[in-house]
């Protein structure tokens, strides 16, 4: 339980905002829209646009400013090294210093700040899409968004049933491999010391009951919804719809603004 | 009554294992309405049997054994006919939570069989009302408790409205509250909705509260009678390697330091009423 509360990639806050309240398709297609807009800024005022444009939503989901900071944190030596990486072997402008093939320049520093930012703000805009909506309505957004492959015998209805299994044993499984382990522990097996593959060895007790055991999981679930009259896909009626409501549409139009703003600062 | 369902000459062989069948050519009949305990011990049959009457296992095909749930014939066409007849509850309570939550996994049975969603609302309120779970209805599997989970799972039953609820060891994981609170709830519809109710127990105390005990033994029926008949056996149930319910034990303990207790069985009320009466004589 401890490791799952560090994890704030793909946690859910429950709140009752307007960001809260939009329907999930929306929210899902906007925030693959937004990572596609952040290209077309080169500027510094369109970076401004799109950080005032994220903070404002951050602002609007009322979560915290706190998770979508954690949420950076465990990317953080990624995006320094790209940093870095960009401000040494960036050439133009203004030159600052130099050594042998590195060097500090006007533009490196300009293109490293660039690309500081565009990390910020697709992390900050995805965590909010976590933050904000429940895991259970981004599976049904995604079983909604992948109907027209439908044609492509794709069978939709199947993944959306298998994500949403898989998203409902997450914490039944995380329970099971803290009780394995501490069972393990008890028994005298020492986790996460000694050398690497001393590491990997003690990994195994902790595996196989663990796959084991979600074999066995799968076949009961399996006989519990044949017995409830699970017979596939076809013919089934749902519990949970979406609805595309007016602030939907509203969203919708706020991206297309960003949009036409960008395309005016190049 | 009329019987509800009729097996004959059922068995079964599991393909792993070839010299021992696991039902062997099994009879009885269960009332309309009645509460059918079967009991046994491990490995003699008794789930095996439940998933027989539910067509999640095909007896073998060369002993000619017949199942009939309500007038059907259970075959490859009428076994989805025969599910929408019966609701099963499992042992773990975890492994048949279907939907993400609550509210979701109740709905699950009647999304299956295409029922139009304003329908299914009522039905799933209606059924989360009756097991007392309405404020549960958005929470999610991993914040309940067991027996909070397996009244979920009966709600997920009495949303589909069947004739017949069986119970495969479904109180075997709970704590003793969970364990009184699911069968309060199982009698609740026995009584007043007159369901027919099989329970496949281990606990003995649960078996007690039937109308009538099935004993199986290595996949034969051995007893089939009340309570009052099949616990008076009292010894012999221990060699079969069952239990006896407190009262017995307790008759047991005293005759061991020489009380003379009556032979027939009691209940606990009954024990308790034989107690004071002997006691006041004295």
């Amino acid at each position: 339980m401890q490791r799952m509360n560090k994890l704030i990639f793909g946690r859910y806050i429950p709140g009752d905002s307007f960001i809260h309240r939009l329907d999930p398709r929306g929210k899902l297609l906007l925030s693959f829209y937004f990572i596609g807009i952040i290209f077309l800024a080169h500027n510094w005022q369109s970076y401004l646009l799109l950080f005032l444009f994220t903070m404002f939503a951050v602002l609007m989901s009322r979560v915290n400013l706190g998770f979508f900071i954690r949420g950076v944190r465990p990317l953080i030596w990624l995006i320094l090294f790209t940093v870095i990486l960009q401000i040494f072997f960036t050439r133009g402008g203004h030159l600052y210093w130099h050594w042998g093939p590195l060097v500090v320049s006007q533009y490196g520093l300009v293109n490293g700040g660039y690309i500081f930012m565009r990390f910020v703000l697709i992390i900050f805009m995805s965590t909010l899409l976590t933050l904000t909506t429940p895991p259970l309505q981004l599976s049904d957004a995604i079983e909604s968004i992948l109907k027209p492959f439908k044609v492509f015998h794709l069978p939709v209805y199947e993944i959306a049933l298998m994500i949403s299994i898989a998203l409902r044993f997450v914490p039944t499984l995380m329970d099971e491999t803290e009780k394995i382990m501490n069972a393990q522990r008890a028994r005298g097996v020492d986790f996460g010391s000694g050398s690497l593959s001393q590491k990997m060895r003690a990994i195994i007790p902790l595996l196989i009951p663990l796959f084991v055991n979600s074999f066995n999981r799968a076949e009961d679930l399996a006989t519990a919804m044949e017995a409830r009259g699970y017979q596939g896909g076809e013919g089934r009626t749902k519990y949970r719809v979406l609805t595309w409501k007016g602030q939907d549409t509203l969203a919708v139009a706020a991206f297309a603004v960003i949009t036409g703003l960008l395309i005016w600062l190049r | 009554m009329a019987n509800i369902i009729e097996v004959t000459d059922l068995s079964y062989h599991y393909p792993q294992m070839e010299q021992r069948p696991a039902l062997q050519h099994v009879n009885f009949t269960v009332q309309a309405g009645e509460w059918l305990a079967i009991i046994g011990h491990n490995g003699s049959g008794k789930s095996t049997l439940a998933k027989s009457l539910d067509g999640l296992l095909t007896p073998d095909p060369q002993n000619k054994g017949e199942i009939k749930v309500a007038g059907l014939t259970l075959t490859d066409e009428t076994v989805w006919q025969i599910r929408a007849k019966i609701g099963m509850v499992f042992q773990n309570p975890d492994n048949q939570f279907v939907g993400a939550t609550v509210e979701d996994d109740v709905a699950f049975g009647l999304e299956n069989r295409g029922v139009p969603r304003p329908e299914m609302q009522e039905r799933v309120h209606a059924a989360l009302k009756r097991v007392r779970m309405t404020e549960f209805a958005d929470r999610e599997p991993a914040r309940l408790s067991g027996g909070q989970k397996q009244r979920v799972a009966i709600a997920g039953i009495i949303a589909q409205r069947p004739d017949i609820i069986i119970l495969d060891e479904s109180t075997s994981m709970l704590d003793p509250k969970g364990r009184a609170e699911v069968l309060a709830t199982v009698r609740q519809l026995n009584q007043e909705d007159h369901l027919t109710v099989i329970s496949i127990t281990h606990d003995i105390d649960e078996a007690a509260q039937a109308n009538r005990i099935v004993v199986l033994d290595d996949g034969q029926v051995k007893e089939t009678g009340t309570p009052a008949e099949i616990f008076a056996y009292g010894e012999r149930l221990i060699e079969m390697g069952l239990d006896v319910p407190y009262a017995e034990r307790l008759k047991t303990a005293l005759r061991q330091v020489g009380a003379d207790v009556p032979k027939q069985y009691l209940t606990e009320e009954g024990m308790a009423d034989w107690l004071w009466t002997s006691h006041s004589k004295m």
